[in-house]
């Protein structure tokens, strides 16, 4: 029997050059990919027939972005792509891959997990209205579907993709009421030289609050939102906010645009058994990684947004470091400078990433100070005040205990968008560290799966 | 006005006619299904847990709170799935859309 | 609470069992100290499938089932809470004729024991639960059988117990277990020590090394549940439900939750590892779950599932758990091993356990659960095939 194969697991830069290296290595990898198309979030691409060009579609990025999508059609033939697969499950050296309810079993000699990142969120009493909507989300729909989310929009949260797509939105033409940031200008003045390890990112985010502001763009930092006001039944209707003078304002909007930069997908990872670390800094847990992209488990290798959020550029060299460590480990040759030379680049990376932590804080103390009426789990409808009831009442001070008594976490998303702030609220009640809370127990599968699902006949 | 998000650009595109609880929509070719929906629609689905309507939220398929019935009994994840000519969506009084023997 | 290391009696192992008998021990005025490896109800009786039937249960069980019956009605008055039972009745389905016979069988014997159950033909399940296949040809219906929360129910009794005065320390490890003269001596991983006259040793999976200890082994067999749930859907399926008389690939089993989420079991076993972080469910075992689902209630089939889980159970080759005194060391007594199918009796078995330890006997016949039974035989086997939880 052939010696099993390589698998990639998405296609956005960080799968694509993972991909990239282990084609010219002379490998057929398998490269398991969500979407309809390559290109994962930042580089979706837009349907076929749509007609927009690159530097609408990506502004600044738009060479790195075609610079992407290029190498991975220039992989076509080359690699086992499957497209539309969700890989649901890792089990016993098998990656477990639906498509249109069918699935199939398929081993590896070794595993590239590249499975990007989702937007972090902290809660604002009444984000569970229809037109609130994730940065990331926001982007997407103008991005990939030529839309705004409504005719009037607030973009409110932290993080460079706030003013970037803000941006994008003003350049489109949609109307926006508004660009509300938490973070205060003192911190990102204090991320400054770390931030400056990126010059030409910096320069860009400084371009869009300008561009915006002489756009006529009402831009606020330091703010703390209050709450979204609106109808159960139609959704959105305003925004009620304090700005860094403590004063309270109101602004009429039907759509809000909410994100606190990003959190990994890593419940794969999670699945193949690696080892977590705790961040302090930016107060999350990340699958332990090196430089190298090497995990804490033998032939599973992780890069990009799902591992370490370094950006669509540092993604793309740390596709390629993973690969470079897999062929290396699978006994291949590889070129020593080349891999320095990408540890090179991550390091600028790695830097740039601490500033944005620093520059924009994920707002922990916004969890505390929640209402208890405010809902934390979506999916599920559970309000702070219930997740603070199981931890005072029924001493649950951990994540998955305090998930068992509130349901908190039990939702179709399985803790994607209340993990970190449930945790927020969890170690606040409980007076522990955060990191003593610990993090959700990940179990298959990643994603729901229909009874409809059957295995491919071999 | 019945719908939610706003067309910016690439609006010639070919119509792709659907249904909505029972009543005719219609959507671009191109168009998630959730797209199609809010230029329609202001909502997709009633939440289990309390009083309000939803419309999706993260348009990644990460969220699963965009999953919709189709009036044969099929679920679909309205962000990720491309709108298609005679789908049958529904959006309200699900319940019997579930116990309906296929 | 100022914590002590010394009390009446030592309860080894904080899942159901324990955290009942700790309970049922406070309200007869016995001092106790629960040492718990984890969390309380966090093992077996929190991962199990929440089934709360007498029905199908070995006829000697039966008098322990109705005990337990009796506490779970009782549990609101008790503890404050409920556990979110729900008590719309247990089904059993039949696919072929042999098993339905059976039912019919078991019914006539289980009238004996006070359990009234109703055998329902085809059309009557057609007419009752027109979601059911057209596969299943006979139920028997425990109209008074139902579910509950599993996450729930022993924590509850943890914290009752513990209102009423228990000393239970969680997050501790007992890594030896010895009688020094009139007490039993605890020594935990953190060096804290422990004693009382009395012990009983309720740890599940990991109790039959303690027994070992003593002289008493006992051939016991780890297993993981294979458990799945779906996303939330319209509540209409108010009995927990299970084939039998099936293969083990065709007993499924399924309850809906209030809430609307089914829940569901069965049709393989998880490998047996007695470490809760790596309990895994087998791929495969999901998606034999789906087949024999569109075959049971084909409408939910409709749904997605959304996460799996799996734990540590213990089983006894003849499915009958081990509770009772010790045979070897007085003072010693014993409540594990429960086969997959400890909650609904775990309240029950906490009273009994309770008036056991403080009278020196009991109302409700457990001789068949006696750990003498294993004296002769150290063989380990295969647990039955049509194990239902």
């Amino acid at each position: 029997m052939a010696e099993p194969g390589v698998i990639v697991i998405g296609a956005g830069p960080a799968g694509v050059r993972a991909a990239e290296e282990l084609v010219a290595a002379g490998l057929r990898p398998i490269v398991i990919d969500e979407g309809r198309r390559d290109g994962g979030q930042i580089y979706r691409r837009q349907p076929e027939h749509f007609t927009r060009d690159y530097a609408a579609l990506y502004g600044s990025e738009a060479q790195r972005a075609a610079s992407v999508h290029r190498g991975f059609d220039a992989l076509r033939g080359k690699i086992d792509y499957r497209p539309e697969t969700l890989a649901w499950n890792i089990f016993d050296g098998h990656v477990h891959a639906v498509r249109e309810h069918r699935t199939e079993k398929l081993p590896y000699s070794a595993l590239v997990i590249c499975s990007g990142a989702t937007d972090r969120l902290m809660p604002v009493p009444g984000w569970e209205l229809s037109g609130v909507y994730s940065l990331g989300a926001s982007q997407i729909a103008l991005k990939s579907q030529a839309c705004s989310i409504g005719s009037r929009v607030v973009f409110l949260g932290s993080g460079p993709l706030l003013y970037l797509v803000a941006y994008q939105y003003m350049k489109a033409g949609a109307s926006i009421a508004a660009v509300l940031d938490t973070s205060r200008l003192r911190d990102r003045v204090a991320a400054l030289p770390k931030l400056l390890a990126r010059p030409g990112l910096l320069k860009q985010g400084v371009a869009y609050l300008a561009a915006l502001r002489r756009a006529g763009v009402p831009v606020h930092t330091g703010v703390e939102p209050v709450a979204i006001g609106g109808d159960p039944a139609d959704g959105v209707r305003n925004l009620t906010y304090r700005d860094s003078k403590g004063q309270q304002h109101q602004i009429d909007c039907d759509a809000v645009a909410l994100g606190y930069h990003l959190r990994p997908e890593s419940q794969l990872a999670d699945l193949a058994g690696c080892k977590f670390v705790y961040d302090d800094t930016a107060r999350q847990w990340f699958p332990q990684v090196t430089m190298e992209g090497r995990s804490s488990v033998r032939n599973v290798y992780l890069a990009g947004d799902g591992a370490r959020i370094l950006g669509a550029e540092g993604a793309e060299n740390a596709g390629r470091l993973a690969a470079l460590s897999a062929l290396a480990d699978l006994g291949k040759t590889v070129d020593a400078t080349r891999v320095a030379t990408l540890r090179q680049a991550q390091d600028k990376m790695e830097r740039f990433r601490q500033g944005l932590v620093q520059a924009f804080p994920w707002p922990q103390e916004q969890a505390a100070r929640l209402p208890d009426s405010a809902i934390v789990c979506r999916c599920e409808c559970i309000t702070a005040g219930e997740l603070r009831r199981v931890v005072t009442d029924m001493g649950a001070q951990e994540a998955n205990r305090a998930k068992a008594f509130s349901r908190v976490g039990m939702g179709r998303c399985q803790g994607r968008y209340c993990a970190d702030a449930g945790a927020e609220v969890i170690a606040h009640a409980a007076g522990v560290p955060l990191e003593q809370v610990g993090r959700l127990r990940g179990q298959a599968p990643v994603k729901p799966l229909s009874f409809q699902t059957m295995e491919e006949p071999q | 006005m019945n719908s939610r998000f706003v067309r910016l650009a690439e609006t010639s595109r070919v119509p792709v006619h659907f249904y909505i609880d029972g009543a005719p929509a219609q959507a671009l070719h191109g168009d998630t299904l959730l797209v199609a929906i809010m230029g329609a629609a202001r909502t997709l689905r009633s939440s289990e847990f309390d009083e309000g309507r939803r419309a999706g939220f993260c348009l990644m398929g990460a969220c699963q709170d965009c999953w919709v019935w189709t009036e044969d009994g099929a679920r679909l994840r309205a962000c990720s799935t491309e709108v298609r000519d005679g789908l049958r969506i529904v959006t309200r009084n699900t319940e019997a859309v579930w116990l309906n023997q296929a | 609470m100022k914590p002590v290391n010394q009390a009446d009696v030592l309860i080894i192992g904080g899942g159901i069992m324990g955290a009942s008998t700790a309970f049922f021990l406070r309200q007869r005025g016995v001092s106790v100290i629960l040492l718990e490896r984890w969390l309380v109800g966090q093992q077996a009786s929190g991962v199990n499938f929440g089934n709360t039937r007498r029905q199908g249960r070995f006829l000697e069980q039966l008098p322990l089932a109705n005990r337990a019956h009796d506490v779970w009605t009782r549990m609101p008055a008790l503890l404050g809470e409920d556990a979110e039972l729900l008590r719309a009745g247990h089904l059993r389905c039949a696919y072929r004729q042999d098993a339905a016979d059976k039912m019919e069988v078991y019914a006539r014997e289980a009238r004996e024991y006070g359990l009234e159950l109703e055998l329902l033909s085809k059309a009557a399940l057609r007419s009752r639960y027109p979601f059911l296949g057209p596969e299943v040809i006979a139920g028997s219906l425990s109209a008074q059988d139902g579910h509950a929360n599993p996450r729930l129910a022993a924590p509850a009794f943890g914290r009752g117990a513990a209102r009423a005065g228990a000393h239970i320390y969680e997050n501790t490890e007992v890594t030896s277990l010895a009688k020094d003269g009139e007490d039993f001596r605890a020594v935990c991983a953190d060096g804290r020590e422990f004693r009382a006259p009395v012990m009983l040793v309720s740890s599940g999976a990991w109790a039959s090394k303690m027994s070992a200890h003593f002289g008493e082994p006992v051939p016991l067999v780890v297993r993981g549940p294979q458990m799945a749930v779906t996303e939330p859907a319209p509540y209409v399926i108010g009995p927990s439900l299970g084939v039998a008389g099936g293969t083990l690939e065709e007993t499924l089993y399924f309850r809906q939750v209030k809430r609307g989420n089914i829940v569901m079991g069965g049709c393989g076993r998880g490998p047996s590892t007695t470490d809760p972080r790596y309990a895994p469910v087998i791929p495969a075992h999901t998606l034999t779950q789906f087949r024999q689902m569109a075959r049971l209630a084909p409408v939910v089939t409709k749904l997605n599932i959304i996460r799996v889980w799996s734990g540590v159970e213990g089983y006894m080759p003849d499915d009958l758990p081990i509770m009772g005194p010790s045979a070897t060391t007085s003072g010693l007594h014993y409540a594990f091993g429960f086969c997959g199918a400890g909650f609904q009796v775990g309240p029950g078995v906490g009273e009994t356990m309770a008036e056991l330890i403080a009278t020196g006997a009991t109302s409700t016949p457990i001789d068949a659960f006696s750990i003498t039974r294993f004296e002769s035989q150290l063989v380990a086997a295969e647990p039955h095939a049509d194990a239902e939880p």
